[in-house]
């Protein structure tokens, strides 16, 4: 019988480089400590972090599931953990569980065209997908990216951005909520670009990841577009402890965000996002 | 090559309009070019067209002393520019200036409310067009001032 991990015991995982993204957003490149292995993770998966002595939060992986070392994830310092997370330097060790929960619909959209719509660090997670769908470029129709940030100055993976805006069977568009000086892109907010964004409605596989808010005035825009709730995919946040469904922390009306999620079809969380006691 | 009503029929602002009012409008209705770098419109100045981007990029703008120009949003192909030409007093509230090479159709802000007052059913399809653009642009606003990327948002 294969040995299986226990899920709820962090395997070790020495830092190899901590780089900064944008001000407060940087990406961790992990590497196991000798005898632990990598397992394998779908795009949209999310891992458990644990600094020692601080506490362990979960952060999406940012990396390409085709190559699992490093080990990548890109978060924001905003909490506690983050921040300590933040100040790492390489050979520090912390601890990893997972991966975690449900992943973007990558098999599901093949034949189809994709519309992925990104808001601010929610790229991260999707940055997993866009690495999955290239490597098959050949298996999807159209394929969009929309790119929202607060200011040119936020746009998460910038080089990355602009390479896959010169792929040309990529389709780019990135918009800031605000600019001033040099910027010669789009300035409005990332909904704005749906109705100019070319992609069969009818025929067309649509993954959502930002803030909550973003996400359902983008999905509902999708909708105005034509595309059915069923074919739209967002990616929730809730607070996530035990990961695997038991303590209940990250409880969103019927379901585990964890364990049912992060990656739900709208069509099943619709009727929840507009719920304020939620 | 290209008539002006057959490329008035494609752009969505007109889209399903009657073919009776589309012959109509083409009679207000020219074609423009602007380079960039160049101003389509000035804030305060007389608000006698409008515009159906057709190609590029148009930043509207607004000047703040303390920090210049402020883009608040950007027009581009089959969107439209400018709705003051519509409500009095006929003054623009922004500036647009051009980010990529525009070609647009101008169509003649008083050639269309004159068309409007005299019939009715007219001036009522414009005033439900606009007014979708104006709701659409004030919901993207009010998404815009929620900062929803910031911390703690």
């Amino acid at each position: 019988m294969a040995n299986v991990p226990d899920p709820m015991l962090p395997q070790l995982y020495r830092v190899q480089r901590v780089r900064r993204e944008i001000p407060d957003t940087f990406t961790l490149e992990l590497e196991p400590e000798e005898g632990v292995e990598v397992p394998p993770f779908a795009s949209g998966q999310f891992n458990m972090l644990y600094v020692f002595g601080v506490g362990e939060i979960p952060i999406s992986i940012s990396g390409d599931p085709a190559r699992r070392r490093p080990l990548v994830h890109t978060t924001r310092a905003v909490g506690t953990v983050s921040k300590a997370m933040r100040e790492l330097k390489p050979e520090d060790v912390i601890g990893v569980r997972g991966p975690f929960g449900s992943h973007w619909p990558i098999e599901r959209a093949m034949g189809k065209d994709v519309v992925i719509v990104a808001g601010g660090i929610g790229l991260a997670p999707l940055r997993s997908a866009m690495y999955q769908i290239i490597s098959q470029r050949e298996k999807y129709g159209k394929v969009v990216l929309l790119y929202g940030a607060r200011t040119p100055e936020d746009i998460l993976y910038r080089r990355e951005v602009e390479h896959w805006r010169a792929h040309f069977d990529l389709e780019v568009y990135v918009t800031v909520d605000n600019a001033t000086g040099k910027w010669r892109g789009s300035v409005g907010v990332v909904t704005r670009l749906i109705p100019r964004a070319p992609f069969d409605p009818l025929n067309t596989v649509a993954m959502i990841c930002g803030p909550e808010i973003m996400m359902r005035f983008t999905a509902a825009e999708l909708e105005k577009r034509g595309v059915a709730t069923e074919n739209i995919f967002v990616s929730m946040e809730r607070n996530m402890k035990c990961a695997i469904g038991q303590c209940g922390h990250c409880q969103y009306g019927p379901h585990f965000v964890c364990k049912d999620g992060p990656v739900f079809q709208y069509s099943r969380v619709q009727h929840l996002l507009t719920k304020w006691e939620i | 090559m290209r008539t002006l009503e057959s490329i008035l029929v494609e752009h969505p602002f007109f889209k399903g309009l009657q073919p009776q009012y589309l012959q109509l409008i083409t009679g207000c209705a020219s074609n423009v070019r602007f380079h960039a770098g160049t101003y389509m419109l000035r804030e305060g100045e007389q608000a006698s067209q409008f515009y159906l981007i057709r190609h590029g990029k148009v930043a509207l703008e607004v000047f703040a002393a303390q920090h210049g120009p402020i883009t608040i949003e950007t027009i581009e192909a089959g969107e439209v520019l400018g709705w003051s030409w519509l409500f009095p007093p006929y003054r623009w509230h922004f500036s647009a200036r051009v980010v990529e090479p525009v070609r647009a159709i101008a169509l003649d802000g008083i050639c269309l409310r004159t068309k409007g007052e005299e019939d009715h059913d007219l001036g009522y399809e414009l005033m439900k067009r606009v007014a979708q653009i104006m709701m659409e642009r004030l919901q993207a606003t009010r998404i815009q001032l929620l900062d929803v990327y910031g911390v703690g948002a």
